[in-house]
């Protein structure tokens, strides 16, 4: 209990928001997190509808996409890009290149943002899919243009129904983001591991991280039931 | 084409899978035991059983397996010291078997727990009519019956499974990973050789899509879909 306490009280706001001089732990996870949810978000959506597009060249190599990066560890993904990419000589020659994939933020940014949008576009592409036939028979009858069926009718009844399986997309992307430490990036896992080679307390270190993070999972899943009882209020059970 | 570093790789390889193998079968017949205690009428392990699942699917995986592995060692060295024996070294293999074993176990309880739940009450009671002792329900009516609710379910925790391999390199195995990075750093290929991993791996689920593709249809025999 002692050992808890003292590292608290000497790695407390390193665990938090920064250690010092920067973004630090649970801060940074949560940065991360974010951004990398909205950039997946903006992609996948185009991506979802051109997913089900019945043009096989269109939505051919959205297939390829989220086939590859499903298929493959994020691991690898972050490995591929972070040390690989840098590795060629024809990258590091490009100053603009070689500005970007220095950074291990970067590097980390684009792995999750490319890995929770193809997750996040098969989601919205099945849900597009299960939209009621009559609705979009509707639509047309009223003389939509395909723009408008998708902004009025598809879009706004698939991502609500999306809702339950892109929580969890949500939460399974705050478990990715502890492989960040692996570039450099000072997330809460970083932040464990530098505390335990200093302190030797292990299952403190660590299990302060995972306190933190079972903490943001259990917010990410109260928020997530409020925006279902919101958005998704016309698939509740109710009396009559 | 790999430089003369095929065997390593191949040697990765087969570590890998043994790895995922063997995890898989710890992490299910935790799953069922999980399963099962999470429906027994017994209140303290259903708690128990519940406060596992919690647990364990809040907390990222490779925190866990961090915790677990430092903490595993340092609870052996007590023990070792205590007992006056020389220090046993937790080898990383062992350390991820039983460490995503733990984890997926979890996920398989809460896979299981739906799908027994899944098979009619009416079923088990004709079986207990018939005469059959409770292993015989459980293996010859439960079982199959409960195995076709839950195979979707298991199927993706076993894709999930696989892809988290790639992080038991992280506490020092010597699989795919860690051999391809190697061959990479030695060839001053990281690019082609890391591509490589990920050649690996998207093999590696495709194969487990096509074969949990033909167990679904095994264990969907006799069964009328609705059609729409």
């Amino acid at each position: 209990m002692n050992e808890i306490i003292a590292i608290v009280q000497e790695y407390g706001q390193a665990y938090l928001w920064s250690d010092g001089y920067r973004l630090s732990g649970l801060a940074m996870t949560l940065w991360l997190l974010l951004l990398s949810i909205a950039i997946g978000f903006v992609m996948s959506v185009p991506l979802a509808v051109a997913r089900v597009s019945s043009n096989r060249f269109i939505s051919g190599p959205v297939w390829l996409y989220t086939y590859v990066f499903r298929g493959t560890p994020l691991y690898i993904q972050l490995l591929i890009i972070y040390s690989g990419i840098y590795s060629l000589e024809s990258v590091r020659t490009q100053p603009l290149l070689d500005a970007f994939f220095r950074e291990g933020f970067n590097c980390t940014l684009l792995a999750f943002a490319l890995n929770t949008c193809a997750y996040t576009t098969e989601v919205f592409a099945g849900m597009i899919r299960e939209t009621p036939h009559g609705e979009i028979e509707a639509a047309r009858a009223y003389g939509m243009s395909r723009f408008t069926l998708y902004r009025r009718i598809i879009l706004p009844s698939a991502l609500r129904r999306a809702l339950p399986s892109y929580s969890n997309e949500v939460i399974l992307m705050l478990h990715s983001t502890s492989i960040a430490f692996t570039a450099t990036v000072p997330d809460l896992l970083k932040v464990a591991r530098d505390v335990n080679s200093a302190t030797y307390a292990s299952f403190e270190a660590f299990g302060i991280a995972a306190v933190l993070y079972a903490s943001v999972v259990f917010a990410l899943v109260w928020l997530f039931r409020r925006c279902e009882r919101r958005w998704l209020a016309f698939l509740q059970p109710r009396a009559h | 084409m790999l430089q003369g570093y095929g065997p390593l790789i191949a040697s990765g390889t087969w570590m890998t899978l043994q790895l995922a193998l063997l995890a898989l079968a710890a992490a299910l017949l935790l799953g069922l035991l999980g399963a099962s205690a999470r429906l027994s009428a017994s209140r303290l392990l259903q708690t128990l059983a519940a406060g596992y699942t919690t647990l364990i699917r809040s907390v990222p995986d490779l925190v866990t397996m961090l915790l677990l592995f430092y903490s595993l060692q340092i609870a052996l060295n007590h023990l070792t010291d205590w007992a006056g024996l020389a220090q046993i070294d937790i080898d990383p293999f062992v350390a991820g078997v039983v460490t995503l074993g733990i984890i997926y176990g979890a996920y398989f309880t809460e896979t299981f727990r739906g799908a027994f739940q899944a098979v009619p009450r009416g079923q088990l009671e004709a079986a207990v009519a018939y005469g059959m002792t409770p292993w015989q329900v459980f293996r010859r009516v439960l079982f199959p019956q409960m195995m076709r609710f839950a195979l979707p379910g298991i199927g993706n925790n076993w894709q999930v499974m696989i892809k988290a391999t790639a992080l038991v390199s992280i506490i020092g195995l010597s699989d795919v990973v860690k051999a391809t990075q190697d061959a990479g750093k030695s060839s001053l290929q990281l690019f082609f050789f890391s591509l490589v991993a990920a050649a690996i791996y998207l093999a590696i689920t495709t194969v487990s899509t096509l074969l949990l593709a033909w167990l679904g249809r095994h264990y969907a025999a006799g069964v009328r879909k609705a059609e729409l």
